[in-house]
């Protein structure tokens, strides 16, 4: 009678445990379906490709903005910059396109990837300064200027390509995956924000004159224009400023949480378009 | 009546007074240990927030400047919004997932 009555205890202890153990599997391919899912029955009239383009997939005024925008985009003297930078050989004669897949051309969307020989996320602004300094050259900033202008020409380059991020079946890739998870949902702050309480929570709703945009297919469009900065800015700039804006101190550019949160994000935007460079208000 | 509640209000004030008059430079220090403390393990957890930092910035300043009472005030100050902040950073280090879409 005993052994029954353990056996019953055991089984409902089980029962009762099973959810939370799933709650915390990391399982990035549910992970996905449910994101898109969210975005897509949140907002049913705009067309999945559309959300690479942030706030202009979500108010008709903004876009017509846009649209007249690009015909003289003011990301294109960063193209520029970026395409003769790209081609110009270091000290040592070796270019950038020696450190990449394709000589560089067309991979802005395999990045970022989990890199299982460091056991680390690489960036495509972290993978360029590295190749700067393995050809003896110092890095450059993360957040604009000369790095805005490489990674512009990269985009440029990979316009309409599909994001391609795998996890690897490795445990550090998974951890990186659900570090990235963490840091996006984690509210931090004096204003207690996280960055889903503006771009998952608040998507479409303005702050102030802005149009929060949509955590799906957010980073597509970087490097952008952002006419609040007056200037290019990389996707270091872009979390940094966000940081800031609730009143957190920034991390270092392509700290380990700033990477594995682009991984996250960027693994939530497969099959969607590379749009960058882009144009913001 | 009227005399009693004339001297409350003195003696209120004068403790006031003393309690203003009381911060020393070994007050300020003291403040100022603890806020560094605090922010420092706000930093590990990478969890600062800006206010804390202007908060120990203006608190330095005006220890600089002599008014160690403002000092004295700034740091405890900065102190509790460190403290606010490494609770923000342990509560979301499991409340996250609640947030995350299913």
């Amino acid at each position: 009678m005993l052994r029954v009555i353990a056996v019953l205890i055991a089984a409902l202890w089980v029962a009762g445990a099973c959810p939370a153990a799933a709650a915390d599997t990391i399982n990035p391919d549910a992970d996905f379906k449910a994101f898109r899912d969210y975005f897509t029955k949140k907002f049913p009239k705009v067309p999945l490709n559309d959300f690479v383009n942030g706030p202009y997939s979500m108010d008709a005024g903004l876009r017509k903005q846009w649209e007249a925008i690009e015909d003289f985009p003011p990301y294109d003297f960063a193209v520029d910059r970026g395409k003769e930078m790209f081609g110009t050989p270091f000290k040592n004669g070796k270019t950038y396109g020696d450190c990449f897949a394709n000589k560089g051309i067309g991979v802005r969307q395999n990045y970022p990837y989990f890199d299982e020989k460091s056991g680390e996320v690489i960036t495509l602004e972290l993978a360029l300064n590295r190749c700067r300094e393995a050809n003896g050259e110092p890095p450059f900033s993360y957040v604009k200027d000369e790095m805005a202008s490489l990674t512009a020409y990269m985009a440029f380059t990979s316009r309409g390509k599909l994001f391609d991020i795998k996890i690897p079946n490795d445990p550090r890739a998974l951890a990186a995956y659900q570090n990235g998870e963490k840091y996006f949902y984690s509210r931090r702050g004096q204003l207690n924000f996280s960055c889903a309480s503006c771009h998952v929570q608040s998507a479409g709703q303005h702050i102030r004159t802005e149009v929060l945009a949509p955590a799906l297919g957010i980073l597509a469009a970087m490097p952008i224009y952002r006419s609040e900065w007056g200037s290019m800015g990389t996707i270091s700039r872009r979390f940094v400023t966000c940081n800031s804006q609730v009143r957190g101190v920034p991390l270092e550019p392509q700290d380990e949480n700033y990477r594995d949160v682009e991984y996250y994000l960027s693994y939530m935007a497969n099959g969607l378009p590379i749009s960058g460079p882009g144009a913001r208000p | 009546m009227r005399t009693i509640f004339a001297m409350t209000g003195l003696v209120m004030l004068a403790a006031a007074s003393a309690a203003q008059a009381a911060s020393t430079q070994a007050d300020f220090d003291a403040a100022m240990a603890a806020a560094t403390a605090a922010d420092k393990e706000a930093a590990m957890l990478k969890n600062r927030w800006t206010p804390t930092e202007q908060a120990l910035a203006a608190a330095k300043k005006a220890a600089a400047a002599g008014d160690f009472d403002t000092a004295v005030k700034d740091a405890q100050h900065a102190e509790a919004l460190a403290k606010a902040s490494i609770a923000q950073a342990k509560e979301q280090d499991t409340a996250w997932k609640a947030a995350v879409i299913h």
